[in-house]
């Protein structure tokens, strides 16, 4: 117990060095340059003492939890041998953790927007809603299948520059096909759909499997997860612009 | 005593919320645990109060956001994007005919300065940082990643906002970026390619979209002639481009300066 307290003490003076540059510039530009006074200060410095204590909470807690399970569970599926079940996995984690992502589901609504007055769409709610919706399920979809993609080619050994380059130039031929309105929403999707609970399963899963397959360099092998899941959505985004 | 009682209505709705963000993450891992591994983990009890102590963390952490940063951030961004700031109070209306890009240094700074610091502490990149700090045997610092990502999103960010300002369309940019990462991908040292292209996607969640958003949106609406809908997107995905560049640009440096110091 005093082990844990203690660690979560010097996390603790970490978490502070982490947001002090951010209390700076908001102080500067505050006082220097718009030349006003804080509003609210009793909730401002409760907020950031819960600010503080979050983050030092959460970083322990990843640790602990999210670190350990993402890599006990990638060497159990390299044990197991089974790739159908590791692709299933795969596809499941991508899809369950972004389709509830409520910076997604925001984006989704703001592009919902975009697209009726810009007449792509009827201006109703309901045609509103069942485009978001589509473009929501199309973001997760590609995130699934950007995860099964990338554990592939952990296993195969693929190096990543091919594909992810491949990628870029799928999307810069796309980029003049698809519908202007779309462009920046398309382009915005590939950043929105990263979590802070998925990118540290997600890295432990890939650092993992390339750590128990044999010949793999987790270093080389293991990242590229995250890149993958933000190159899909900017393509996905944009055929289904295009399609509707 | 009232203001105790709505921090505490506060924090539950907030890690009401947070749960349900994790719930779906939790059910895919322990179901596919328990359905398709069948084999206990070797330390449950210490993962399982991890996943509490991340659940928690997130919700204080979005709570202490949502009261302390996000308002005063959105109200600067709404400040520093007002005409009246940038062309003085009484040159109000006459100006807006023509926009000279330079007025508008303050958001640049601004852009970089709120870049900088919110991608430094950002949850997500600390996460990714400590891993590769890990994976590389401490030859990737889990400084210096940080401090590069850090530095391609204040990059990405102000030029965005430039981009805004004098409404250039957004493809021929993100396309030379592309073009820049192929060309970087070819001279940087093999290991650090992949965390590179990752580092583009985890520098943009929590801290830094909403203040990101809320900047380009104001900008978008207060520059004559630029469509908040179709202008105000974008600064994420300069967010997400720039990193790549910064930190495959690290790992070069660093090499440069390894291979000199060699030859000496």
């Amino acid at each position: 117990m005093g082990k844990t307290a203690q660690k979560l003490l010097v996390s603790m003076v970490g978490s502070l060095r982490d947001l002090l540059p951010i209390l700076l510039v908001v102080l500067f530009f505050q006082f220097i340059v718009l030349e006003q006074s804080l509003p609210n200060i009793g909730r401002l410095l409760t907020g950031i003492v819960f600010v503080i204590l979050g983050l030092t909470f959460f970083i322990h807690g990843l640790e602990q939890g999210l670190f350990p399970i993402g890599e006990s569970m990638a060497h159990a599926f390299a044990k197991k041998g089974s790739i159908f079940w590791l692709v299933v996995f795969a596809f499941s984690l991508g899809f369950g953790t972004t389709v509830a992502e409520p910076a997604l589901i925001a984006v989704a609504a703001e592009a919902a927007n975009v697209a009726a007055s810009g007449g792509m769409i009827e201006a109703s709610e309901q045609a509103k809603s069942s485009y978001a919706n589509g473009l929501r399920f199309t973001v997760a979809f590609s995130v699934g299948i950007a995860i099964v993609i990338g554990v592939i080619r952990i296993l195969k050994g693929w190096p990543i520059q091919w594909i992810i380059i491949g990628g870029y130039l799928l999307v810069v031929i796309m980029t003049m096909f698809a519908p202007r309105e779309i462009i920046g929403i398309a382009y915005d999707s590939g950043g929105v759909t990263t979590s802070t609970i998925t990118v540290p399963l997600v890295t432990a899963l890939g650092v993992g499997l390339a750590s128990s397959i044999k010949g793999r360099n987790p270093m080389i092998d293991g990242f590229g997860l995250i890149a993958f899941a933000s190159l899909t959505p900017i393509i996905f985004v944009m055929a289904y612009g295009m399609v509707i | 005593m009232d203001w105790m009682n709505s921090i505490f209505s506060e924090l539950f709705e907030v890690t009401l919320s947070t749960v349900t963000d994790v719930l779906p993450i939790a059910a895919i891992i322990f179901g596919f645990q328990f359905a398709v591994i069948r084999k206990k983990p070797a330390n449950l009890a210490h993962i399982v109060s991890g996943f509490i102590w991340v659940l928690v963390g997130l919700s204080f952490f979005l709570l202490g956001l949502e009261w302390a940063l996000f308002p005063i951030g959105r109200l600067m961004a709404e400040q520093l994007t007002n005409p009246e700031f940038i062309h003085g109070a009484q040159a109000g209306k006459q100006l807006l005919e023509q926009i000279n890009w330079q007025d508008y240094y303050w958001v640049y700074l601004f852009a970089f300065c709120i870049g900088f610091s919110t991608t430094i502490a950002e949850p997500s990149l600390i996460a990714v940082a400590i891993k590769a700090n890990d994976v590389s045997g401490g030859a990737i610092g889990v400084w210096g990643l940080r401090l590069s990502v850090a530095l391609g999103v204040a990059i990405g960010i102000s030029l965005g906002c430039y981009r805004i300002v004098v409404g250039d369309p957004i493809h021929w940019y993100i396309i030379v970026g592309y073009v820049i990462v192929v060309i970087q991908t070819f001279f940087a040292p093999k290991l650090i390619i992949p965390l590179a292209y990752d580092s583009g996607g985890v520098t943009t969640s929590t801290v830094t979209v909403p203040l990101v958003a809320a900047l380009g949106l104001g900008l978008s609406e207060t520059v004559p002639g630029r469509n908040p809908l179709i202008d105000g997107f974008g600064l994420i995905a300069f967010a997400s481009l720039f990193p790549i560049m910064s930190v495959m640009a690290y790992a070069q440096l660093s090499e440069a300066k390894s291979k000199f110091f060699e030859k000496k």
